[in-house]
């Protein structure tokens, strides 16, 4: 077999896809990979703000006006609109998540047209009419009564709440079953009006589209939205610390346990080496100190892993596994000592090779279909990163040194500071 | 209509290739050694889709031992002669790859996803674990542990999924798809490690194996690099038999109930026995299919309409059809009552639904949406050089052939509205199906 091969350069370059910046007659920017092998294309954009933006004591808005925006617009019911989308296999969605309201249209190229009508349509007309919003609340109450009793929704609600409590970022992106009940049709109009806008908007295209049509398709989808949006302003935050540990009663044999804490922001300099130290600790692959300690020497699970999770105001190092009540405590001790003994020791020189070896080897994997390309380059926007990121993103990983990551470590490894939720009937905990 | 853009995008459309109409490129080969080769090239991107699959699954479990295929799915990551415990692993990582394994009830497949110059690196280990599995018994008891945590975080925490398990091995009364993939629990914790090299040792030859590369390749060099590899290990002589029971004919409507403290939001879920696209008579699955995506294939469905929309009966309902099987398989129906709604009412709307729709035939516009969004699957399918290669490694494993999968769209397009109605009539028949209720414990 073949050794390791250390990373390759052309390869690095090949993979980068070919990003154009397109600017409308109307001044609306968007980020554009043209590519005609498959006749489709995939658009995705974001509005900056989210479920951070729902009025306090009324979390869920931007959520269930995510579900509304395809449920009738113009002169369209509900019916017609998804008859009209279905017809031509066009693929819309909206969703909303604690800093963005996010869409995402995929369609052949042969029903474009269709598909940019119908998009516009949603972004600037939206019906929101009494039966489509009382059905589609009566689907979010659904899922929410759903996992009322979930140990792992149970436990992710927990931890966020115990992260930032009295922060918007505190509540639960879909509400609760009261808050989504109490929510008005003026609440959806509100949060359309004030965070659907022109300043606050990223867009990234790919496939078979050319700058020319994506510059007229911004302006017609987007370019009828105010021109600003007014936010709430969203103080910067900082998880809760010292954590402490919660328990949630719920009867099942296995326990869902989340931990984590104060995590690195997107544009901090220290993000990227504390992303390959965490990836040392608990990423997703089958070398993680965690995987390795509490699954494959232990058994105590099948799965575990860690990440940092950025946010537009504050950030979180997460953390999660599952295990047999009985075993609970032995997993959280073996889990705080990991993060214990990579905050005192640092990785040693090869793990951390091999960490960036696998972290600019794998990024290529990250733009192989049109979909995946697009939520990438939005990602990307989203964060302010630069359109250059994908091709600067391997030389920044390259460059990390060893006291990088170990000072990096230093601000999200806090072992005797971690909050811990549990949700199941843990033993000795 | 927009207008300014119409033509511009028109131009675009034209300038397209139309790799639609003909569907992916693909390459097939038989090894010396009975190895079966499908190449599918994608060159937008130089990454390489490594796949290998063994055509068989949890059903081909031996009685007494459900959860082997899974268990030893585990265990192939557990070392081999040459390669000890953690190694293969080790390098998937540091060339940048991504890997992983998956059982299924008729298949078993390895992947792994790598920066296409390691492809030949992937291969010479995957064919070095199809004959060469070594792994100490101190491996075992955490490993099955492992695979015991898995079955309570998927199953033993979950009452929609104990609903789920109770009614499978009520629809399958004598065929193995009626156990789960993942093993009964008091059968996992009796596995031991000769369970899993027998198992090994039946299912694991060149024969019974499917290698499926897509991406960044061309056909010639990965046909090179596959002799050079899998092409050594010695031909076993034939294909290993699967001994699968066929299920009898069905004559009685069961019900399973779940009752649990867990439960809020109740459920009702049903489950016919259907043909699938092997055992089924000529086009009866592609009938099967376009009648799931009328009947219940999102919020333009019959079902949808008529239960969410018109008599807010149901916050969501929908219907499925999983054809792709090697035996006679599954046809499903899900609603999710409004509050306030008994279960009972709610299935003799169902009923209704379903006699109705039998009664009235197929509407146009519905029959033609539904042909479109099923052929536009295909389509988006292209896109993802590792959704096809799933597509058509798992449509070999049960038996289909390539033209099979690239025939799909031309024979959904076959299906008329009279057969659409005759699968109705045949499958969603009272006396073939298994009604399952979850519902809060009662006070």
């Amino acid at each position: 077999m073949a050794s390791p091969t250390t990373t390759d350069t052309a390869t690095r370059a090949a993979a980068s896809p070919t990003v154009t910046r397109v600017t409308s007659p109307g001044g609306l920017e968007a980020w554009l990979v043209e590519e005609h092998a498959v006749p489709l294309v995939a658009l995705e954009f974001a509005f900056l703000g989210g479920a951070s933006q729902d009025p306090a004591g009324r979390p869920g808005v931007a959520n269930l006006l995510s579900g509304l925006l395809d449920e009738g617009a113009g002169p369209h019911d509900s019916d017609a609109f998804q008859n009209l989308l279905a017809d031509r296999a066009i693929e819309l969605r909206f969703y909303a998540d604690r800093d963005t309201l996010r869409g995402s249209l995929k369609a052949l190229t042969t029903h474009l047209p269709a598909a940019i009508d119908l998009l516009r349509l949603a972004v600037n007309e939206a019906r929101l009419d009494a039966d489509a919003v009382a059905r589609v609340r009566g689907q979010v109450e659904a899922g929410l009564r759903h996992e009322l009793y979930n140990p792992d929704s149970l436990a992710g609600r927990a931890f966020f709440a115990n992260a930032f409590p009295g922060h918007p970022y505190g509540r639960p992106t879909r509400g609760t079953i009261e808050s989504v009940g109490a929510i008005t049709r003026d609440d959806l109009a509100a949060y359309g009006a004030q965070a659907l806008a022109r300043d606050n908007l990223r867009v990234a295209a790919v496939g078979a589209i050319s700058a020319d049509t994506l510059a007229q398709v911004l302006d017609d989808v987007f370019g009828p939205l105010p021109a600003a949006a007014r936010l709430t302003p969203v103080a910067d935050v900082t998880a809760a610390s010292p954590g402490g540990r919660q328990v949630i009663d719920v009867d099942v044999p296995q326990s869902v346990v989340r931990f984590g804490g104060r995590g690195l922001k997107r544009l901090d300099a220290d993000y990227l080496p504390g992303y390959v130290m965490n990836h040392i600790l608990g990423g997703g692959v089958f070398s993680a100190r965690l995987f390795r300690e509490v699954r494959e020497k232990r058994g105590l699970a099948y799965g575990v892993s860690s990440s940092l999770v950025p946010m537009r105001h504050s950030a979180l190092f997460l953390g999660g596994t599952a295990t047999k009540n009985e075993r609970v405590a032995e997993s959280l001790e073996v889990i705080a000592a990991e993060i214990g003994k990579l905050a005192a020791d640092g990785p040693d020189a090869e793990e951390l090779r091999l960490a960036k070896q696998y972290l600019i080897g794998s990024y290529a994997l990250h733009f192989d279909t049109s979909t995946k390309i697009a939520g990438q380059l939005l990602q990307i926007a989203v964060e302010g990163l630069g359109m250059d990121y994908i091709d600067r993103r391997n030389d920044l990983i390259e460059a990390i040194t060893a006291e990088d990551v170990r000072r990096a470590g230093t601000r999200f490894l806090a072992p005797n500071e971690l909050i811990v939720v549990v949700a199941g009937r843990p033993v000795g905990v | 209509m927009i207008q300014a853009p119409t033509n511009g995008l028109r131009t675009d459309e034209r300038a397209v290739p139309s790799r639609d109409a003909r569907g992916p490129e693909v390459y097939a080969s038989t090894l010396d050694n009975g190895l079966d080769v499908v190449v599918i090239p994608d060159r937008r991107v130089p990454v390489a889709t490594h796949m290998v699959w063994y055509r068989n699954g949890s059903a081909d479990d031996p009685l007494g031992k459900s959860g082997i295929a899974h268990f030893l799915e585990h265990l192939m990551f557990k070392g081999t002669e040459a390669h000890p415990e953690g190694h293969f692993s080790d390098v998937v990582a540091s060339v940048g790859g991504q890997e992983n394994a998956f059982t299924s009830f008729d298949y078993t497949a390895y992947f792994q996803r790598v920066a296409k110059e390691h492809l030949g690196t992937m291969m010479s280990f995957e064919a070095d674990r199809m004959n060469g599995l070594a792994f100490d018994e101190a491996v075992v008891a955490p490993e099955r542990d492992v695979v015991i945590e898995e079955r309570r975080m998927r199953t033993d925490s979950d009452p929609d999924e104990q609903l789920g398990e109770a009614m499978a091995a009520a629809l399958f009364t004598h065929h193995p798809y009626g156990n789960p993939i993942i093993g009964w629990m008091h059968e996992i914790e009796g596995l031991t490690r000769a369970d899993a090299l027998a198992y090994y040792r039946r299912f694991y030859t060149p024969e019974n194996a499917i290698l499926v590369v897509a991406g960044d390749v061309a056909e010639a060099e990965v046909l090179e690099q596959a002799a050079e590899t899998y092409g050594r290990i010695p031909a076993r002589g034939e294909r290993p038999q699967r001994f699968r029971p066929r299920e009898p004919e069905p004559h009685a409507s069961r019900r399973v109930t779940v009752r649990d403290g867990k439960v809020e939001q109740p459920l009702l879920r049903r489950l016919y026995l259907a043909p699938s696209v092997i055992t089924a008579r000529s086009g009866e699955a592609f009938a099967l299919d376009v009648l799931a995506e009328i009947f219940g294939g999102g919020p333009t469905s019959v079902l949808y309409r008529d239960l969410v929309m018109d008599k807010k009966a149901a916050v969501s309902a929908g219907a499925w059809y999983m054809g792709n099987a090697v035996d006679a398989t599954r046809f499903g129906v899900t609603a999710a009552p409004r509050p306030g709604m008994p279960l009972g009412d709610l299935e003799t709307m169902i009923d209704d639904t379903v006699a109705d729709f039998i009664a009235k035939g197929v509407d146009e516009a519905d029959f033609q949406r539904a042909k479109t969004r099923l052929v536009a699957e295909m389509v988006y399918a292209q896109d993802s050089q590792a959704t096809l290669a799933r597509v058509y490694g798992s449509a070999l494993a049960i038996g289909e052939s390539l033209e099979d999968v690239s025939e799909w769209p031309s024979r959904i397009e076959a299906v008329t509205p009279d057969a659409v109605i005759a699968a109705a009539r045949t499958v969603l028949d009272a006396r073939r199906a298994v009604t399952g209720y979850l519902e809060p414990e009662r006070a």
